[in-house]
């Protein structure tokens, strides 16, 4: 169903970010929430979520953005990527040096990506593979 | 991936180091590189305060005994460590800021504070391995000078150079570094391609279109100068992934169509009209309401663009906030020769070590931001909470020393 990039397991509602968007610029490391004016979900908050990004842009900062995240416990529950990226991951490795629990991100096909559109999903990524469980895809 | 046993034994350790080694080997397992190559040199983004995590990282590497293995320089920061008026931080915040600079110091990272390190010195041979963080330096080093990197974030940067290594995969690569996207600007007006402000906007068209895919463009290369393609690769970053570009006739890999295509037929080829151009135009400018600052320097002002800032300005006062961003590489040069006391008479606020738009500098809440770069424009309504309203380097002038808007767009017609 994906690949994982960063093995883990999360869960929560499904937070479906419907355009490409930069950490960096884009989302508040204090709470999680998405403030780049321009984006469709502006406004809602990928804390906690099983959060689907189907593209990441701009900015190598992000990593850090995506660092203080976990440090603060805003980080996503699960990102679900369309396409690979390591900025995020990236992030992920230097919190796992530290000692923290980061969530795990999977790089999935474009189906997976337009079926997770809300409700609940739980994502469990081990290095060789990585299962979705949507409860509700609609 | 294939480590090597030398590889093997650095990343069981328990220092610095190996830390470093761990979170560049298991990047390129992410990145499907089979192997790690040496690098020259690093140019390291993580010093840009984003919080306490930064902080925690940044002196975990120090307390380990890191020390970075080639050459790295460092982008900017989040305080004016030359004038330290300029930015506004709570004192709790200036402190962690200034720990996490202090930090990459410690690790050997020379203190270039600038994200222009290309224009600051750090200029990688043609073909030379390395690894870069910042986009606009990382489209910068790929597409104008040849050397190759992929854009690597916070923390992948500075653990490339302490170890010394990076994943071999993406624009380390020869062939994932021919276009597959021309761009024919035969029906765009030789006196919009001679306008500097064009140059962002093709980049924004450039980042946002056409993303992570390499682009080639054709019929641009005699008003290509150096400084144009800095404002090209930064607004093309900011707006898509963009990583290299070529201008064919130009760039150094691609002197001609066939050599950008590496021998290739592009998978797409698209004659860019006056409409597409206008409408990247319009993503620039976010307000019709005034225009409250002018920020110029994203990337960091050259000397030869601060040259151009005073000889426009011709003498005259500003009346709303002009801020000049640049390096301390070129605030030297303009302390010595005099320039930087001219200017600050004229009312113009230098900054360096860092900028406007990733520190609080700018004094109001919230406003509207004039600018020539398309990177600021971008950024400024999400991070200082300033729309932005975009236009060449002569209309910001004018309208830093009219105090209201003034701009030609016919140009654009």
């Amino acid at each position: 169903m994906g690949r994982t990039l960063f093995p883990g397991s999360g869960a929560g509602s499904v937070l479906a970010l419907t355009a490409p968007l930069s950490f960096w610029g884009g989302v508040n490391p204090e709470n999680g929430r998405v403030i780049d004016p321009r984006h469709p979900q502006s406004g809602q908050s990928i804390a906690g979520q099983v959060t689907t990004i189907p593209r990441l842009i701009g900015s190598s900062s992000s990593s850090s953005v995506m660092l203080e995240l976990i440090r603060g416990g805003c980080a996503p529950a699960a990102l679900l990527l369309g396409a690979a990226d390591a900025i995020l991951v990236v992030g992920c490795l230097a919190g796992r040096e530290l000692g923290y629990t980061c969530p795990p991100v999977v790089e999935v096909d474009p189906m997976t990506l337009l079926a997770l559109r809300g409700g609940d999903a739980r994502v469990e990524a081990a290095v060789d593979r990585a299962m979705i469980i949507s409860a509700d895809g609609a | 991936m294939e480590l090597t046993p030398e590889q093997h034994a650095v990343a069981a350790g328990s220092d610095a180091r190996a830390a470093a080694m761990r979170i560049v080997a298991e990047s390129g397992v992410l990145l499907g590189a089979r192997r790690l190559i040496p690098i020259a040199s690093a140019h390291i983004d993580g010093a840009l305060y984003h919080g306490p995590s930064g902080v925690e990282f940044a002196e975990f590497l120090a307390a380990g005994d890191g020390r970075v293995a080639v050459p790295a320089t460092l982008n900017i920061g989040s305080l004016d460590l030359i004038r330290p008026q300029n930015v506004v931080h709570t004192l709790e915040t200036r402190a962690l800021a200034l720990r996490l600079m202090q930090a990459y110091e410690a690790l050997g990272c020379a203190a270039t504070w600038t994200c222009a390190p290309y224009q600051a010195g750090h200029r990688p041979a043609f073909g030379t391995q390395v690894a870069w963080g910042e986009s606009n330096a990382v489209a910068f080093c790929n597409s104008v000078l040849g050397a190759r990197t992929n854009r690597y974030g916070d923390f992948l940067d500075i653990a490339c150079a302490l170890s010394g290594l990076a994943p071999d995969y993406g624009l380390h690569q020869t062939g994932n570094r021919a276009a597959c996207v021309l761009l024919v600007t035969d029906s765009v007006p030789e006196s919009l391609k001679r306008d500097d402000s064009f140059w962002p906007v093709l980049g924004a068209l450039i980042g946002r279109r056409y993303g992570g895919a390499v682009v080639a463009v054709d019929g641009v290369a005699p008003q290509a100068s150096e400084d144009r393609l800095k404002a090209l690769g930064a607004a093309a970053a900011a707006f898509g992934e963009t990583a290299l570009f070529h201008i064919i006739g130009a760039t150094p890999e691609a002197p001609t169509q066939d050599q950008a295509f590496q021998g290739g037929q592009p998978e797409e080829t698209v004659v860019l009209t006056p409409s597409d151009l206008r409408e990247a135009l319009s993503w620039l400018s976010t307000t019709d309401q005034p225009v409250t600052a002018v920020g110029l320097g994203s990337p960091h002002l050259s000397y030869e663009e601060c040259v151009e800032v005073a000889r426009r300005l011709d003498g005259r006062r500003v009346r709303l906030p002009l801020y000049l961003n640049t390096g301390r590489h070129v605030l030297q040069r303009l302390q010595a020769e005099g320039m930087e006391a001219a200017l600050t008479n004229q009312g113009v606020a230098l900054v360096a070590d860092t900028c406007i738009v990733a520190a609080p500098i700018i004094r109001d809440q919230a406003g509207v931001l004039m600018t020539n770069s398309g990177k600021f424009a971008r950024y400024a309504p999400s991070n200082i909470d300033h729309q932005s309203v975009f236009g060449g380097l002569s209309d910001c002038i004018e309208t830093a020393v009219a105090g209201e808007l003034r701009r030609d767009l016919s140009q654009w017609r």
